[in-house]
């Protein structure tokens, strides 16, 4: 199928360059989320320009050189570290982000496969990351990356809750677990009526988008969680003996992760690719950038959160978790539902 | 000698090489609990300040023991002052706290001036008091941003440098270098101060103001920050007198001591008018809260410096060659680190016969063992943080 | 002045001014804050106060050896002294010139050869001293004791004053010094297999007999200068 290009291409061939398609926003997304919040917005907040050399205009060949350099360093594994349990534990975190890109759908026929339970599949994989840390910790012989396995271990499961809780409220709002529904929900839906800008979720779910934001900075590791990594304590935690082109893969898998979650969040809760008023074969041409441009903005509040906060201790975390993120879940999702049926 | 003291051949412990391997020189009472984990914060870490080790024996994230292993920086200055002149070593001096070196200088060349009988002049006096508060204001702002840095806000170490850098320029402006002056000589200063100093040096005050009121509010207003800062590492007033901690910590826990007001009158305090700043609570905010406060108060202090300026030389009559006569002198001040003293002791040569630098850091650092115990591992950062201390204090 | 002109004689008189050395302008009155302390003091060492002295404004107070445990109490105690800012040794040894004769090192300053004590005197070679201070009184005072040469050893402020651990442990490792009741007297600065104390006198700087000081040296030749023309500005023996 293919109305983009009227040509005749089989299935095969199909999957194959949207499988590649993919493979390429990984790393791009992880690179454009790099340069322009870490490594750009992060330094103007700090009253610094960041890089401004590489690449001649705003140093934008750094992290692209940053890449070409790990790929060029020597493969250390530490003496007393399970060889095969570390070499595949970066490989896990960039599967797992890799699945998630599978059901983003970026126009209306956009989307590698737009499965019926795309949001429970997509929060299912991203779990996984879970174990990929967990091995890296465990295999990499160290103490230090052991504690950062073992706080990693205890955070990324128990705001696995929060996310799922928030998402479900937009499940319950849009009567479909698919996310292509979802967005077709969003961009024909009405306010009391009015269809000028569709029915973008964030609206009547506002507490769902904080609840996710939140639990995706945890599920990201960032600061204001990022206690697995905390770099003045155990300096990079659980990716501390990983080097060279290992620890390539972590970044791209961090910075890549974080790119599917701004753009799960930019789809559940703005509209995805739609623009309320394009509908049709032109939507699958504008459609990505639209949803860039949102990403970009829920990647911007996510990175913003990062750079100005101090981290939370590991109690303190779960107890945040456990005791005021879940129960406020739960009200926004029984608060949803109460509305959904009595309107 | 060596052969008795060793951890190894003390009486009742025996210990596996492997423990060995990670014990060295520190004695944490290791009978190896399965559960238990060693860990070795340093001497290369982010979270140390510098070169100090801190063995640690951890059961999952609570501390149960922790020793500090220092010396890695250890230059022998009190051994080194014994072989120079009094000039040199106010060089050597400089760098024992390398972030308010102008600070170092002035209790042991107040020393020397003091057994000589020899008098700085008034004006040399008050630009000494000027440049101690300036390194008080430089090492302070650092902090602010920099304990922040340690629980986990990336942005306000950046803005402590950034504000730190005004200083540093008049400092600089003045003596030379900025951050080993060696300006102080005996009986008075190496040179005035140069053309509109002044001038800049209050516009910066005001700038270090308005970066106080940036670290309030995004550091010590931050939920986060309070809630990784109260109540973690308090020091009861009492047992912190007893370790000998000083200065801000001992002044964050209570006790109201501050030698600027209380010990032996020195450079131009008496004829200053300011607040001593204490808090009842002990803990890491305090700490931070306390310096904030001082920060602003050495602000105050300097701009009633630049307006009751006297006139003047800057250096007294002293003989080229500097023979100080026989006698011995303890000096002490309120550095920006906390009690900082100099225990002269001369038999009338052009060098000291015996110098015992008092440093703060080592007090304050000594009661780390007692205070670190019970505590997660993110609070050990926590609380290093909030005890601000120097390698080059500690090791000397 | 020497008197080239022949005076009138003139009667003899009292010359109004003493030529001869003046007494030490007598003391000025003892400071009111050090009496008060000596009182105490004396109150409860009694004869374990050897000799006390005034130090350009501290009150110094040497004691017997034997008393100094008792001191770190009455210091807490009767002295109201919370404070400890340090525990430290002294080496009243000249230190023996450096190198053999010819080519001395001139570049450390030259101390007297003859062995004197400071304030409060001593007995011998090592002291031990203290300073303790008051956070409410706002008082201080350094005590001294004496420590035998031949086995120095002296009680432990330990258990009056936690913080005295460290300042005995880097006592002991740079003089030697034993401290009776400390629980683990160990290095602290230096590295466990270093063998030696470096603050006495007679252990030699290190440094220096690696090599010559090379501040010796007034003046750097130019490369390509002649080493003579070196030596000739240089000045080094």
């Amino acid at each position: 199928m293919n109305v983009v290009l009227a040509l005749q291409i089989g299935w095969g061939t199909t999957l194959a360059i949207k499988t590649l398609v993919v493979l390429a926003i990984i790393p791009l997304g992880a690179l454009v989320l790099g340069y322009v919040f870490l490594l750009k917005m992060m330094s103007h907040m700090q009253s610094r320009l960041g890089p401004m050399d590489p690449g001649g205009f705003h140093g934008w060949f750094q992290l692209v050189g940053d890449g070409m350099k790990f790929l060029q360093k020597e493969d250390i594994i530490p003496d007393e570290a399970d060889r095969r349990v570390f070499a595949a534990a970066p490989a896990v975190v960039v599967i797992s982000t890799f699945l998630v890109f599978l059901v983003i759908p970026m126009g209306p026929d956009l989307v590698v496969k737009n499965l019926d339970v795309g949001v429970f599949y997509a929060l299912a994989v991203s779990s996984l990351s879970v174990i990929g840390v967990l091995m890296a910790g465990w295999a990499s012989a160290n103490k230090y990356a052991l504690l950062g396995a073992l706080r990693a271990a205890g955070q990324l499961i128990a705001y696995e809750l929060p996310l799922l809780l928030a998402v479900t409220g937009v499940v319950v709002q849009a009567n479909t677990m698919s996310l292509q529904g979802i967005v077709y929900a969003q961009q024909n839906g009405s306010i009391f009526g009015w269809h000028g800008v569709g029915n973008p979720f964030i609206l009547t779910q506002f507490v769902g988008f904080a609840l996710f934001l939140v639990a995706s900075q945890a599920e990201l590791t960032q600061t204001p969680f990022d206690m697995p990594v905390a770099e003045s304590e155990l300096v990079a935690g659980y990716m501390v003996e990983y080097t060279g082109f290992r620890f390539l893969f972590f970044f791209i898998g961090e910075f890549g992760t974080a790119t599917a979650f701004a753009a799960l969040a930019a789809t559940m809760f703005l509209g995805g690719w739609s623009l309320p008023w394009v509908h049709g074969g032109i939507a699958n041409w504008i459609g990505p950038f639209v949803l860039f441009a949102k990403l970009m903005f829920v990647a911007f509040l996510m990175f913003w959160a990062r750079f100005t906060y101090p981290r939370l201790r590991e109690d303190q975390l779960q107890a945040l978790a456990w005791k005021v993120l879940i129960p406020i879940g739960l009200l926004n999702l029984l608060i949803t539902g109460v509305f959904k049926v009595a309107f | 000698m060596s052969t008795t003291e060793s951890p190894t051949n003390a009486p009742g412990f025996e210990v596996d090489r492997n423990a060995i391997r990670q014990l060295a020189d520190a004695q944490i009472n290791v009978e190896l609990d399965t559960g238990d984990m060693i860990i070795n914060l340093g001497p290369q870490h982010p979270a140390t300040h510098g070169t100090l080790r801190l063995v640690a024996r951890l059961d999952g994230e609570r501390v149960l023991a922790a020793d500090p292993v220092i010396g890695y920086m250890h230059r022998g200055y009190e051994k080194l002052s014994e072989f120079r002149t009094y000039p040199q070593v106010t060089t050597l001096i400089n760098r024992i706290d390398w972030l308010s070196s102008f600070a170092n200088e002035v209790p042991f060349v107040d020393a020397a001036e003091r057994l000589m009988g020899v008098e700085a002049p008034p004006r040399a006096v008050w630009i000494r008091t000027i440049l101690t508060e300036l390194s008080r204001i430089a090492t302070f702002v650092l902090f602010l941003g920099e304990m922040g840095l340690q629980v986990g806000a990336l942005t306000p170490a950046f803005y402590g440098f950034r504000d730190r850098e005004h200083v540093l320029n008049l400092i600089e402006a003045a003596t030379g270098g900025r951050f080993h002056p060696n300006f102080n000589r005996i009986g008075g200063l190496k040179d005035d101060l140069p053309w509109g100093w002044i001038a800049e040096t209050r516009s910066a005050m005001k700038t270090i103001l308005d970066a106080c009121d940036v670290f309030e509010d995004l550091v010590a207003g931050n939920e986060i920050f309070l809630s990784r800062t109260r109540g973690i590492g308090v020091i009861p007033g009492d047992i912190g007198t007893s370790y000998g901690v000083s200065g801000s910590n001992l002044r964050a826990s209570g006790v109201d001591w501050d030698l600027r007001r209380d010990g032996r009158p020195y450079l131009a305090y008496p004829d200053l008018d300011f607040q001593v700043w204490t808090h009842p609570d002990g803990d890491s905010f305090s700490r931070y809260w306390v310096r904030l406060q001082e920060t602003r108060e050495s602000v105050r202090m300097v701009l009633q410096l630049l307006d009751g300026l006297p006139a003047g030389p800057v250096m007294a009559k002293v003989p080229r060659i500097i023979k100080v006569p026989e006698g011995e002198v303890w000096v002490e001040t309120e550095n920006p680190l906390g009690q900082m003293g100099y225990y002269v002791v001369s038999k009338g040569a052009t060098g000291p016969f015996r110098v015992k630098i008092r440093s703060a850091s080592f007090s304050n650092v000594s009661i780390l063992p007692w205070l670190l115990k019970g505590v997660y591992v993110p609070d050990i950062v926590t609380i290093l943080a909030s005890l601000y201390f120097i390698l080059g204090d500690i090791d000397r | 002045m020497s008197d080239e002109t022949t005076e009138p004689t003139e009667p003899t008189e009292v010359p109004e001014v003493p030529e001869v050395a003046e007494t030490p302008t007598s003391a000025p009155d003892p400071d009111p804050v050090h009496v008060e302390l000596l009182a105490r003091i004396d109150a409860a060492l009694g004869d374990a106060v050897i000799e006390s002295a005034d130090a350009l404004g501290g009150l110094v107070v040497r004691v017997r050896t034997d008393a100094w445990g008792r001191v770190a109490e009455i210091a807490r105690d009767a002295l109201e002294c919370d404070y400890l800012s340090f525990v430290a040794g002294i080496d009243w040894m000249p230190a023996p010139p450096e190198g053999d004769g010819e080519s001395a090192d001139t570049s450390s300053p030259v101390q007297p050869t003859t062995m004197t004590y400071g304030a409060a005197g001593s007995a011998g070679r090592f002291q031990v001293f203290g300073i303790v201070q008051s956070t409410s009184r706002h008082w201080g005072v350094t005590f001294k004791a004496d420590v035998d040469e031949s086995d120095p050893v002296v009680a432990s402020w330990v258990g009056v004053y936690p913080g005295a651990d460290w300042h005995e442990r880097e006592c002991w490792e740079m003089y030697g010094i034993r401290f009776v009741g400390h629980p683990a007297l160990r290095r602290l600065y230096l590295p466990s297999e270093f063998e030696g104390y470096p603050l006495r006198k007679d252990f030699p700087l290190l440094a220096r007999v690696v090599k010559p000081w090379p501040g010796l040296v007034d003046v750097e030749g130019m490369p390509g200068d002649e080493p003579a023309a070196v030596a000739a500005a240089g000045g080094e023996e």
